[in-house]
């Protein structure tokens, strides 16, 4: 196990590395000079030869993203232009407000796409079955970010039962776990959690169906197991691959949650994306780009190596 | 809705691989097996003609538009559902919401479609070449592709768009960046098994050169699966491409567009609510209906996931 693990670690680090040129060259794919929102704009060409020296743009590309690197490694993301904060700091508030929101959001749509999943794919073709397979094309083909709009027009404006945006009644960067913040929390996580329901409603479906038609559940049923027996095999063979995808859901969130935070002002990565773009603050745009991305590596790696550990029919090569 | 598929046939002699496979129905050919199994489909064909009928009307609006779509009156802003004359009210600058609606299907399919459709073809051929060549040159593509996977999409066209900057073509460009790694991996995959059957070892011996046995065994064979998989996409795809405008990072007003409307008629979910989520809803209805068509395309084709 542990030598799969390492196996895994070393295929991850090129990859690793794919993502951090993707993220330095995202600077220099933007039009016009990445220092122009930083400069004057009667700045003399002295000037701008200056700053271009203290920033390292006056040397090759390569040279370039070696020291970006470097600084990286070290934790240092860079300083917001719109801020003058560091990045490293900005990203770190913001991805702990997400990591809540999509722990959250994945929990819910676990519980319930497996519950719809299991009940599609056991009664396959029965009125039960339509129903939960038109729950899961809604979770997979509703514009979340409309969801969300939906959602506060029929709960906030509507009905006035939660507030509309925000993560707090003081309006505080800063989710705290207590009743008040809780309630700010529910309609951004009944949003993004559709998603990861439908995805995984569709995958215990075709899961449990494939694992129903296999000679082994015949055979224990033959043996006189009751149902309930029957049921406790299927969700041994099921569980594996359901709890892969719910992994992967979680990344797919907290790096897709962009659009929902937008919508309730939650302050998470996507609301500090949003902001990056709009005041075209690179550094703080490839900052948290990379942190979210890396994320999702180490997140797929974790998958792996859990499915791996806890299903023995995969081979560990 | 069969018309799509069939223009794929000629072009790729499906019919010569599809008669080897299923000699019985050897007259009717693969596609036409494909379109009977569809017509019989109701909720393909519902999807089907949904997806149809807001094609036509996103085409005819300028001729059929009650109103002119950019013309505002500050008079006439947020009109509820039913105003006389403007039967879907009027949005935030007092235009006409029907017309304006039915004029942003344009853009929005535009921008949702082209995507895919540019994708599926550098996708098929970067796939295709990576899984018939294989060795280095599939290392190279594949690891390549990999890296481009450990962006989860939505993050990666904000990502890319973010960094081009707002814009129709922008937006297409960072979109097709997106689906080229996914469809490029499926076609891989599907042309590296193809490539291990015996037809294609047969067609070797009997003297056919490399284009001709991609031409003939591979293209006729692997085009159907990854058209299936594109079609998925599309969903997707027009989602993607209004949630960018909506953040303001494709159309520019005052083009009316569906994503773009939803972002301007935020702050009217107190005043008007049912307006204001009207462009969302056409966002929905397009693209489940792309789902439930693709599926259907899928159980017709007989595609395993």
């Amino acid at each position: 196990m542990l030598s799969f693990t390492l196996k895994r670690l070393v295929y991850v680090t090129p990859v690793a590395l794919g993502v951090s040129i993707v993220c330095f060259l995202l600077v220099h794919l933007a039009p016009g000079d990445p220092l122009s929102a930083i400069l004057p704009v009667d700045a003399t060409q002295q000037m701008i030869d200056e700053m271009r020296a203290i920033y390292g743009f006056d040397k090759p590309l390569p040279v370039q993203y070696a020291l970006w690197l470097w600084r990286v490694l070290h934790g240092d993301l860079g300083t917001s232009i719109a801020t003058g904060r560091p990045v490293a700091d900005e990203v770190g508030r913001a991805v702990v407000n997400s990591l809540i929101l999509a722990v959250v959001a994945t929990l819910i749509g676990f519980t319930l796409g497996t519950f719809f999943g299991f009940v599609a794919g056991y009664f396959r073709n029965s009125i039960l079955d339509r129903v939960a397979s038109a729950v899961s094309v809604f979770g997979v083909s509703v514009p979340h970010y409309w969801l969300g709009m939906v959602m506060v027009i029929v709960f906030s404006a509507t009905l006035g039962w939660l507030p509309p945006t925000g993560a707090g009644p003081d309006g505080s960067g800063n989710w705290r776990p207590d009743l008040e913040h809780l309630r700010y929390m529910v309609l951004p996580a009944l949003t993004l959690s559709v998603i990861p329901m439908g995805v995984i409603a569709r995958t215990v479906r075709a899961l449990v169906g494939d694992i129903l038609s296999q000679d082994f559940v015949g055979a224990l049923r033959a043996k006189g197991l009751s149902d309930a027996g029957v049921f406790r095999h299927v969700v041994k063979n099921a569980a594996p691959t359901a709890l892969a995808i719910m992994g992967l859901q979680l990344g797919y969130l907290l790096g897709g949650s962009i659009l929902v935070e937008t919508v309730f002002a939650w302050p998470g990565t996507g609301f500090l994306l949003n902001a990056a773009i709009f005041q075209r603050d690179l550094p703080l745009l490839q900052g948290s780009i990379l942190v979210l991305a890396m994320f999702f590596v180490a997140l797929n790696l974790v998958v792996d190596v859990v499915q791996t550990a806890l299903d023995p029919r995969i081979e560990r090569t | 809705m069969s018309a799509p598929v069939q223009t794929l046939d000629a072009p790729l002699g499906a019919d010569r691989t599809a008669a080897a496979v299923a000699p019985f129905a050897a007259s009717r050919g693969f596609w036409g097996n494909v379109g009977r199994k569809l017509l019989r489909d109701p909720v393909a064909m519902a999807a089907a003609a949904v997806i149809l009928a807001i094609i036509v009307v996103a085409i005819a609006s300028p001729w059929i538009a009650p109103m002119d779509p950019y013309r505002g009156s500050m008079l006439r802003r947020l009109r509820p559902i039913g105003t006389p004359g403007y039967p879907l009210g009027s949005d935030e600058l007092g235009r006409d919401m029907l017309s304006r609606l039915m004029m942003a299907g344009r853009l929005s399919l535009f921008m949702g479609v082209t995507p895919v459709i540019v994708a599926f073809v550098i996708g098929s051929g970067v796939g295709i070449l990576a899984g018939f060549v294989g060795g280095w040159l599939n290392t190279i593509l594949m690891r390549t592709i990999d890296v481009f996977f450990a962006f989860p999409s939505v993050l990666l066209a904000i990502a890319l768009s973010g960094a081009l900057g707002a814009g129709i073509l922008n937006s297409i460009v960072s979109l097709t960046c997106v689906f080229v790694p996914q469809i490029a991996r499926v076609a891989e995959s599907v042309t590296t098994q193809i490539r291990s059957r015996d037809y294609v070892d047969a067609a070797r011996l009997s003297g056919a050169s490399a284009l001709t046995i991609v031409r003939v065994q591979v293209l006729g064979n692997v085009l159907g699966p990854i058209f299936v998989y594109a079609t998925s996409l599309i969903s997707v795809s027009m989602i993607l491409a209004s949630g960018l405008s909506f953040l303001g990072l494709g159309v520019k007003p005052p083009e009316p567009e569906w994503g773009l409307m939803l972002n301007t008629l935020r702050t009217a979910i107190y005043v008007q609510p049912l307006v204001a989520a009207l462009p969302g809803a056409a966002i929905f209805i397009v693209s489940i209906s792309f789902n439930l068509f693709s599926d259907g395309l899928r159980s017709a084709m007989e595609v395993k996931e």
